[in-house]
C-alpha cells in the first residue's frame, strides 16, 4: 500500500486568537487530540486483555496438541486449527495473488483508460466491500454442496479468502505499477523488448516491492477472518496438512466456537488462540510496514 | 479503500512499442486481459448463485417475506424485515460513534500532529484494522459486556419516564449483550475505514486555501471550518457511506456480542440480531426454506453493498469534478 498522502506543512501559523474564538479553538484541538485517544484506547485495552488472558494457556504443548473432542476437556492444544489458518491462508495466497497481479498489468499496463478497465476498477472496488459472509455463503452453495461432504476442505476455505484478497491486491498492484517512472518502460522499450518482456523485466521488479507489501497486509487480513470459513472447511480435531481434501479447522473458526462456550477451559482455549491468532496478523502486518520502509528508503537514498 | 484522486495519465508513447509477436507477448496480454474479466466473472457468479438458492425462499411466501418481521424457522416464518431493520439500527449506532472519532482523528493526522507523528498514528489506526473481527467479539463478550450491563442499567434508571428516550433505552439484558452492544463494537470496527478515507479527503484539500484563512487571521478551528471542511463536505459523505456498507457486513463480532434475539425491538439495550449475525449462528443447523432464506440473507447484503459502492462512487466522482479535478 503507498504511504499515505499527508498534507506539506505551512509556514503560516495559526494565530491563537483572544477570548471565545481562543476558547473555541482550544476546544476544538482538545476534542479532535481526544478522538485519537479514544481510538487508541481500545486497541491497547484488547491487546492487554488478549495477551493477559492468552498467556495464562499459552505454551509449547498448547501450540502442538491436538484439539481436545469435548470442549469442557482440560486437555488439549490448538495445533490443527494453526496448521488449518496457515494452509488456508497460503493457498489463498497462491490463489489471490497471481490472478491479483495479472488484473493489476492488465488495469495499468494494457487497459488503462478504456471502458472495460473503468468497468473492471469498479466491480473490484465493488467485490473490496463484499461482506466476508457472503463470501462464505457463495463458496458454500457453488463449491461445498454440488461435493456433498466431501466438499469441505482448506481448498473451499481458500477459495472465500482469495475472493476476499483479490480485489485487495489488483488495486495494489495497480496503484505500485502506476508509480514506476515511465522512462524506464521507454527505455526497456526502446532497446527493442516487446511490451510484456518490458512489463515482466524492468516493470514488475521495480513494483515488486510495493506489491509484495500490499499483499502482506491482504494476507493478515484474510489470515483472521472467521465468517467465510464457517461453513466451507468443516470441523475436525485433528492436523489436516492436505488442502485439497479432508475437513479442517482454523484459529478464528475455533476462537468463535468456544468464545461464548460455557466451560472455562473452553473459554481460556479461545484466548490462547486469540493471542496466537493477533500475533500472527501483526506479525504480517509489520512486516509489510517493514517492507515499504526499506523500500522507500532505497529508492529515495539512491 | 476508495480512490479519492486520479493522478494524470502518463503521456503517450512517441513510436510506440513494437508490434506485439505472436508469441509469448500476446499470451501475456490475453492473460492479463483474463485476469481483469475475472472479477467480473466472480461477481456475476456470486450474484447468479446466491439468486438461484435463494428462489426457494422468495417463492415460499412471495416477496412479502422480504418485508414480514415474523422469522420463527421451527412454525415456517421467514421473515427478512426485522434483521433488516436492526441491521440497520446497529449500522445507524455504529456511525454516530465512528463518524466523529473518525474525523478528529483524521484532522489530527493531517492538521495537528508534528510530522514526525503522523506517520506513526497511521499506524496506530491500521492496526486497529488488523485485528481480526472474531478477537472484537471476543474481548467485547468476555471482559466489557458485563461492565455494560452496569452501565445500561445505570442509564435506563436515568431516562426511565422520559417519553421516546425510556423506551430506547428501556429494560436493559442482564448480560449486557445487546444491539448496542453489537453497535458499540462495529463502531470501534469500521472507524479505521472511515479515519482512511477522510484522512485521503482531508490531505488534499489545497494549502492555497489554508493559507488564505490563516494570513488573515484565522484561529486553526476557524481554518478548519472556513477551509477545510467546505472543500471536503461530499469526501466525507462517501466516507461515511463506505463506513455504513462496513458495518451493515459485519458479521463475527455482531453474532458474539448481540444476544441472538429474533423479535424487532425499539430497545437499544435488548438483544437483536442481524442479517449477517444470524446467518453466522443459524446457517450450520439450517436446511430447505430456511437454508434458502439465509442464503437470501446474503443476496440482499450483498445488493446493499452494490448499492452503497455505486453511491459512494457517484458522490466522490461529483465531488471532484466540482473541484475541476477530473
Amino acid at each position: 500500500m503507498a504511504a499515505p498522502t499527508l498534507p506539506a506543512d505551512s509556514l503560516l501559523q495559526p494565530r491563537a486568537g483572544t477570548g471565545l474564538r481562543r476558547f473555541r479553538s482550544g476546544l476544538a484541538s482538545g476534542l479532535i487530540v481526544g478522538a485519537f485517544v479514544l481510538a487508541a484506547v481500545p486497541l491497547v485495552a484488547l491487546v492487554y486483555y488478549i495477551a493477559r488472558e492468552g498467556l495464562k494457556v499459552m505454551s509449547w504443548e498448547f501450540l502442538t496438541t491436538d484439539l481436545p473432542f469435548a470442549q469442557r476437556s482440560l486437555e488439549g492444544g490448538i495445533y490443527p486449527a494453526i496448521v488449518g489458518t496457515v494452509v488456508i491462508t497460503l493457498g489463498a495466497t497462491l490463489i489471490a495473488v497471481p490472478l491479483g497481479v495479472m488484473g493489476g498489468i492488465y488495469l495499468n499496463e494494457y487497459g488503462r483508460r478504456s471502458r472495460f478497465a473503468a468497468l473492471v476498477r469498479f466491480l473490484a472496488e465493488i467485490l473490496t466491500g463484499v461482506p466476508s459472509i457472503v463470501m462464505g455463503l457463495f463458496i458454500y452453495t457453488f463449491w461445498v454442496l454440488p461435493r456433498g461432504a466431501s466438499g469441505f476442505s482448506a481448498f473451499a476455505g481458500s477459495l472465500a479468502l482469495g475472493a476476499l484478497m483479490l480485489p485487495v491486491v489488483i488495486r495494489t498492484s495497480e496503484e505500485m505499477l502506476k508509480l514506476v517512472p515511465h522512462e524506464l518502460r521507454e527505455g526497456s522499450l526502446a532497446l527493442g523488448s516487446r511490451k510484456s518482456r518490458t512489463i515482466r523485466t524492468v516493470v514488475l521488479p521495480h513494483a515488486a516491492p510495493g506489491i509484495v507489501s500490499g499483499s502482506l497486509l491482504a494476507v493478515a487480513r484474510a489470515a483472521g477472518e472467521t465468517a467465510p470459513l464457517l461453513f466451507v472447511i468443516g470441523a475436525t480435531n485433528l492436523v489436516n496438512w492436505d488442502w485439497l481434501s479432508g475437513s479442517n479447522t482454523a484459529l478464528s473458526v475455533q476462537i468463535f466456537g468456544n468464545a461464548s462456550a460455557p466451560f472455562v477451559p473452553a473459554q481460556e482455549r479461545a484466548f490462547g488462540a486469540a493471542l496466537t491468532l493477533i500475533l500472527i496478523v501483526f506479525l504480517a502486518t509489520a512486516l509489510a510496514r517493514i517492507v515499504t520502509v526499506v523500500y522507500t528508503r532505497r529508492v529515495s537514498g539512491s | 479503500m476508495t480512490q479519492v484522486l486520479d493522478p494524470a495519465p502518463p503521456p503517450p508513447l512517441v513510436g510506440g512499442p513494437r508490434p506485439p509477436g505472436f508469441g509469448v507477448d500476446r499470451v501475456f496480454r490475453v492473460l492479463a486481459l483474463l485476469a481483469g474479466l475475472f472479477v467480473l466473472v466472480v461477481l456475476v457468479c456470486i450474484i447468479g448463485v446466491l439468486l438461484d438458492s435463494s428462489l426457494e425462499w422468495l417463492r415460499f411466501e412471495g416477496f412479502g417475506s422480504l418485508f414480514s418481521l415474523e422469522w420463527e424457522p421451527e412454525n415456517a416464518k421467514f421473515g427478512a424485515g426485522a434483521m433488516a431493520l436492526m441491521t440497520l439500527i446497529v449500522s445507524a449506532l455504529a456511525l454516530v460513534i465512528a463518524v466523529p472519532i473518525s474525523v478528529g482523528i483524521a484532522l489530527f493526522v493531517t492538521e495537528i500532529a508534528p510530522r514526525r507523528a503522523r506517520l506513526p498514528i497511521v499506524f496506530v489506526i491500521d492496526l486497529l484494522a488488523a485485528i481480526p473481527s472474531v478477537v472484537f467479539g471476543l474481548w467485547m463478550l468476555r471482559q466489557l459486556s458485563k461492565p455494560l450491563s452496569g452501565i445500561y442499567a445505570d442509564v435506563h434508571a436515568a431516562v426511565a419516564g422520559v417519553p421516546v428516550l425510556g423506551d430506547l433505552l428501556g429494560d436493559p439484558s442482564a448480560s449486557g449483550l445487546s444491539i448496542m452492544t453489537a453497535g458499540i463494537v462495529v463502531g470501534i470496527m469500521i472507524t479505521p475505514i472511515v479515519t482512511a478515507i477522510t484522512r485521503e479527503v482531508f490531505a488534499t484539500c489545497p494549502p492555497a486555501q489554508k493559507e488564505a484563512s490563516l494570513a488573515l487571521g484565522a484561529t486553526r478551528w476557524e481554518m478548519i471550518r472556513g477551509a477545510v471542511f467546505p472543500h471536503s463536505r461530499s469526501g466525507v459523505v462517501a466516507a461515511v457511506i463506505i463506513g455504513f456498507g462496513r458495518a451493515v457486513g459485519e458479521t463475527i463480532a455482531v453474532a458474539l456480542v448481540i444476544g441472538a434475539s429474533q423479535r424487532l425491538t425499539g430497545n437499544l439495550l435488548a438483544p437483536g440480531d442481524t442479517l449477517a449475525s444470524v446467518v453466522a449462528n443459524q446457517f450450520g443447523e439450517a436446511s430447505g426454506v430456511w437454508r434458502s432464506a439465509l442464503i437470501g440473507f446474503g443476496l440482499v447484503l450483498l445488493v446493499i453493498t452494490i448499492v452503497i459502492g455505486i453511491a459512494a462512487r457517484s458522490v466522490l466522482r461529483r465531488s471532484n469534478r466540482r473541484l475541476g479535478i477530473v
